[in-house]
């Protein structure tokens, strides 16, 4: 999976579209902005995500994070081997530490996401 | 804060030169971290690591009444102290609550100077100036004008040793000498840390702050030095079981409770809070404990430590410990459940988790 086609929320979750069906992680930023990885709850397969609503959190020793459904469905897959060791998501976030696999609600709200451009930019501007 | 621009210390351009992540800390941008961590926490316990605290508050007394002054006001006995050496205290207020804890040095020239934390500077100066009438001294804030620099680690002699005028082998712990360093800055060296381990704190003047730095830094390089965030001073700290003033210390929290009773000292004669802190000495209806969870989740400050239906009490700081690999936590907790081994539940963000307390400090250094 390359990064550079990804979706990106502001929120730092990423997601790759394929039909009906996407997959989401968090960004490389957002691992490298927490570092220390502690800990990781993820939703169970079934559970319904709602776009900019929290579905887990991820704790590392500094601080507790939210993390936001960067587009709505139900959870079809969750990927086991980062909820059973969280250093997964922080070796490799891009593909090994991909989060869940949802069925998409409504594609339309993908409008609202940065691509990989925007997204560089604006976390560009959050170091300043 | 009248100005809320953060203050930079002398070496804040060596922290964003070198991947320092900045944060505003008690009215000072300062490093929370480089790398990670836990990379530092390891790095001073295993080596040695080097710590920019130049945010905290340094105060300088001056006149013949400032032993005086400083017993009227703090709460351990300063008469106690010979030159060269430095006693931990407290100011409290006169209901016996705490404005801060501090250090008191009485130095090698025979004067006085405090060290205190930086997000109470302002109120430590007011007490003491609030409380100054009968005694003939002046207290004059040096905190802009000089750096502070920890170094700390079992390799923290072996750093500093090489750019010291002096040995240090003879510098006994709390104990301060004054000395020049990296060719001839004076420096106040005082073998005192946070974290736990042996080390050595200097005071500087400003200006010569980054050549003692990087003097450090270099000196360092052959035990892996690495310069170290607020982060790790935290878990560092609370690994070690020292109190943190706005967790383990605050206004509504005693220092008996608090496990630092033993720097009131009760029988000196008068001092601010004296009568307030004399009542607290003979209910403490609550106790400093550590907690040690069973699952991986941190207990952070806030959290609710319970039993069954009864509320013990609540968590004053909690990290996943670096070196011992757990979820621990401090809280002040009911003296009846105080005791090693009782199990309490702690309410994290909603969840039950299972706990034990155990004993503080979590860490010990291994002594030679």
């Amino acid at each position: 999976m390359d990064p550079k086609s990804f979706l990106y929320a502001p929120s730092h979750e990423w997601v790759a579209i394929d039909g009906d069906t996407a997959v989401v992680g968090l960004s490389k930023f957002a691992v490298d902005q927490l570092t220390d990885l502690l800990t990781i709850d993820l939703p169970k397969v079934g559970d319904k995500l709602t776009a900019g609503k929290s579905f887990g959190e991820v704790e590392s020793v500094k601080s507790v994070n939210d993390l936001y459904a960067p587009i709505g469905g139900e959870v079809v897959e969750v990927n086991q081997a980062v909820a059973d060791d969280v250093q997964v998501l922080s070796e490799d976030p891009y593909a090994k530490g991909w989060l869940v696999k949802i069925k998409v609600a409504d594609p339309a709200e993908a409008a609202k996401l940065l691509d990989h451009a925007a997204y560089e930019k604006k976390i560009a501007e959050d170091e300043h | 804060m009248a100005d809320s621009t953060p203050l930079k210390t002398p070496l804040y351009e060596w922290h964003v030169a070198n991947g320092g992540r900045m944060v505003d800390f008690a009215g000072w941008s300062m490093p929370v971290q480089y790398t990670s961590i836990v990379e530092e926490h390891q790095a001073v316990r295993n080596g040695v690591g080097l710590f920019d605290v130049s945010h905290m508050g340094r105060l300088a007394f001056e006149g013949p009444k400032a032993l005086g002054w400083i017993n009227a006001v703090a709460t351990n006995d300063a008469s106690k102290l010979e030159p060269g050496k430095i006693q931990y205290s407290l100011l409290a207020n006169d209901l016996g609550g705490l404005i801060d804890d501090i250090l008191v040095y009485y130095r090698p020239d025979k004067t006085y100077s405090i060290v205190c934390n930086a997000s109470n500077r302002e109120a430590v100066v007011q007490q003491f100036a609030d409380h100054q009438e009968g005694f003939k001294a002046s207290l004059a804030d040096r905190t802009l004008e000089t750096a502070m620099i920890a170094v700390q680690g079992p390799a923290a002699a072996a750093t500093l040793r090489p750019l010291v005028d002096r040995p240090l082998d003879d510098l006994k712990y709390y104990h301060v000498v004054l000395a020049k360093v990296a060719d001839g800055v004076d420096a106040l060296v005082s073998r005192t840390g946070y974290t736990g381990e042996d080390g050595f704190e200097l005071i500087v003047p400003g200006p010569d702050a980054l050549k003692v730095w990087i003097a450090l830094m270099e000196s360092g390089a052959s035990s892996g030095v690495v310069p170290v965030g607020l982060g790790a001073r935290d878990t560092l700290r609370f690994e070690a079981g020292m109190p943190l003033y706005g967790h383990e210390l605050s206004d509504s929290i005693d220092p008996f409770a608090a496990g630092v009773g033993w720097a009131v000292k009760l029988d000196k004669g008068d001092f601010v809070g004296a009568e307030a802190l004399r009542q607290q000495a003979k209910n403490p209806g609550s106790k400093r404990v550590g907690l040690r969870l069973e699952g991986k989740r941190i207990a952070r400050q806030g959290s609710t430590v319970t039993s069954g239906d009864r509320t013990l009490g609540t968590v004053t700081s909690g990290t996943f410990s670096p070196t011992l690999q757990q979820s621990l936590a401090m809280a002040l907790i009911d003296t009846e459940f105080s005791a090693p081994g009782s199990k309490v539940v702690v309410d994290v963000r909603g969840k039950a988790e299972p706990a034990e307390v155990v004993p503080i400090p979590f860490y010990k250094r291994p002594r030679a």
